[in-house]
């Protein structure tokens, strides 16, 4: 019983981070029909900003604020201008093709630059155990935890509660009218990249301590957030949430329960049964067909 | 002027086939073996314009259709089977095995169908690397043996060579004569517009299925000779990253166009081998490529040409127009 709770607990705070790099994948999909297939390497590259402006003398919560602001202004600001901005027009496909080209070019630009070895990276929350209730709890996977949640609530609040998440809403769910009633369209998609681009850098610093920081390992982690998108809800951000605490749970449990050999096989299987049975996701709406 | 070009389309394949068999006589064993790679690719990649450039059906899973072929040659190779006879063993798993991965495709199109195939895609390197029984796990398959074709040897890389460029050129006139027979019409019918396709007849259900057979049997194809190629198999070859290099190759090279995959497989196996004087950097210089050129043209290399001739056509053709308009005054 004891390691049914342990594995919840781990399995929560892995979703909760899967959960932020889902939301952003989302976003990015609502606001311009963009499949990153990048998200993942999206998520490795500011752990390794962070690492180098530590290197370069910065300290560690220095070093945060600039690969924050980094990662806005490549991962948001140059990945909407220069490649998502110009291929909008040509389909999703082609975007999707190119996002793939740009993993290729972000794990080799690490490997190049930085290191072909794994780094160890600090942690924003304390890493020894606590215990709870009787049970002996790591405080990192708490703090994750919690830290991920307060994130992705803080995104819920605003784009539920504030003036700019309902223009944002609207420019995402019809542009055209959200135009004419006035709201600034193009400040808003450019926001949301921005708001993918912390969200990545976030997922990054929390995740990085855990798996080290490697410049592979987007791979997986993109994967799991793509799963947790399509599960929850490719269209909804409370899908994505719903959709990350979902597999992250269910990579843990089948790791311990299933065979550790198929536990990336579980997922899997769940996304098809899924996708066939309600393509919609979870929490998702149904997009509507047109001849 | 089209009889002259057609002599002239002719005449620069036949060239190109020459140079293809000629050339490669000096490579050293590396340079044969690139282009071995490249032929094999090109197959896989056909298949994969086969179900996404002409039936519309995005698939991530094509690597691992490669893999099947290139599991079931292995396996039965080393137990001494020939060659032909475990290709054919591919082929059939693959073609199944695709026909199955088409069902979803029934229900769900565009980006969700992608998903699923990715989600096999993933499923399938798992069993690659847990049945050790079957596919001895991550120590993979040695000592694979290369075939005698009609009493020749091909151990050594050159006749394999000719052995892959062989198999590309059955597989391109079967390709060829698929996508000029009704069943590439109605592929394509089905690519442009399903509904209707099926309003006038086609039978798009087992259209779907056969695309992703078909496209499927010809991943097989490429991995059964891809094992006796690298003499050695594992499953990291066979990960999502050779699906997705093989959706890249499509889509570069020219989705829905025949020579499309030719270019594709060309870009992705020959242009990081060009690179490579540029040591690290090779990959990435890659990657900026492929991203710069479909900024630049989205369908591909070859929509450009077909850009520059639909142009060329339509100013011919205003010029003929015009011409015949003048004389039509000039004769009022």
């Amino acid at each position: 019983m004891s390691n049914l709770f342990d594995l919840l607990i781990a399995g929560l705070a892995t979703g909760a981070i899967y959960a932020l790099v889902a939301v952003g994948f989302t976003l990015l999909w609502q606001t311009s029909q963009t499949i990153n297939f990048a998200q993942g390497e999206f998520v490795m590259l500011p752990a390794f900003l962070m690492l180098a402006a530590m290197h370069a003398g910065a300290p560690f919560w220095l070093a945060i604020i600039i690969g924050i602001l980094l990662s806005m202004i490549l991962l948001g600001l140059a990945f909407k201008m220069l490649l998502v901005d110009p291929m909008l027009r040509h389909g999703v496909l082609p975007l999707a093709i190119a996002t793939m080209a740009l993993a290729i070019g972000m794990k080799e630009a690490v490997k190049q630059f930085f290191s072909a070895e794994a780094s160890p990276f600090p942690s924003i929350v304390p890493t020894n155990d606590i215990a709870v209730l009787g049970h002996v709890v790591s405080l990192q996977s708490l703090g994750v935890f919690v830290v991920a949640i307060l994130a992705v609530v803080g995104l819920t609040a605003l784009l539920n509660r504030t003036s700019l998440g309902h223009q944002m809403q609207a420019a995402a769910q019809n542009p055209t009218v959200a135009r004419i009633i006035g709201v600034p369209v193009e400040r808003m998609i450019l926001l949301t990249f921005l708001i993918n681009a912390v969200l990545v850098a976030l997922a990054s610093l929390l995740i990085t301590p855990i798996y080290l920081a490697k410049f592979s390992s987007g791979e997986v982690l993109g994967q799991a957030a793509f799963i947790a998108a399509i599960v929850g809800g490719f269209n909804q951000v409370r899908g994505a949430i719903a959709g990350g605490l979902l597999i992250g749970v269910l990579d843990n449990l089948s790791a311990a329960y299933v065979s550790t050999q198929y536990r990336a096989a579980v997922p899997m299987i769940f996304l098809i049964v899924v996708i066939l049975f309600r393509p919609q996701g979870l929490l998702g709406r149904s997009e509507e067909r047109t001849v | 002027m089209s009889a002259n070009a057609r002599y002239l389309r002719l005449a620069a394949g036949l060239v190109v086939i020459a140079a293809l068999i000629v050339t490669p006589v000096n490579f050293n064993r590396y340079g044969l073996f690139i282009l071995s790679q490249w032929a094999v690719m090109t197959i896989a990649a056909m298949g994969l314009n086969l179900t996404l450039g002409y039936a519309g059906q995005v698939s991530l899973a094509q690597g691992a259709f490669v893999g099947v072929g290139a599991y079931a040659s292995a396996i039965l190779t080393t137990q001494g089977w020939p060659l032909p006879a475990a290709l054919l063993v591919s082929i059939l798993a693959s073609f199944a095995i695709g026909w199955l991965l088409g069902y979803p495709a029934l229900r769900v199109q565009h980006h969700y169908l992608a998903f699923v195939t990715l989600a096999f895609s993933t499923l399938a390197f798992l069993v690659f690397r847990n049945e050790s029984w079957l596919t001895g796990g991550i120590y993979g398959i040695s000592n694979i043996p290369r075939p005698h074709i009609f009493g020749f040897a091909t151990n050594k890389p050159l006749p394999f060579y000719y052995l892959c460029l062989g198999s590309l050129a059955i597989v391109s006139l079967a390709v060829w004569w698929l996508i000029r027979s009704p069943w590439g019409r109605a592929f394509m019918a089905l690519r442009e517009n399903p509904l209707r396709a099926q309003s006038l007849g086609v039978d798009t259900r087992r259209y779907t299925l056969m695309a992703f057979a078909i496209g499927s049997a010809l991943g097989g194809v490429a991995g059964g000779l891809y094992a006796p190629l690298t003499q050695y198999i594992d499953p990291v070859p066979f990960n999502l990253s050779l699906s997705l290099d093989l959706l890249m190759m499509v889509i570069v090279g020219g989705a829905g166009f025949f020579f499309g995959p030719f270019l594709g497989a060309m870009i992705a196996v020959l242009l990081p081998e060009w690179l490579r004087f540029t040591q690290g950097y090779y990959l990435m210089l890659y990657a900026v490529a492929v991203i710069l050129l479909l900024i630049w043209s989205p369908t591909g290399i070859l929509g450009i040409l077909d850009r520059f001739l639909a142009n060329r056509r339509t100013k011919a053709a205003s010029a003929l127009r015009a011409v015949s308009k003048s004389r039509l005054e000039t004769v009022q």
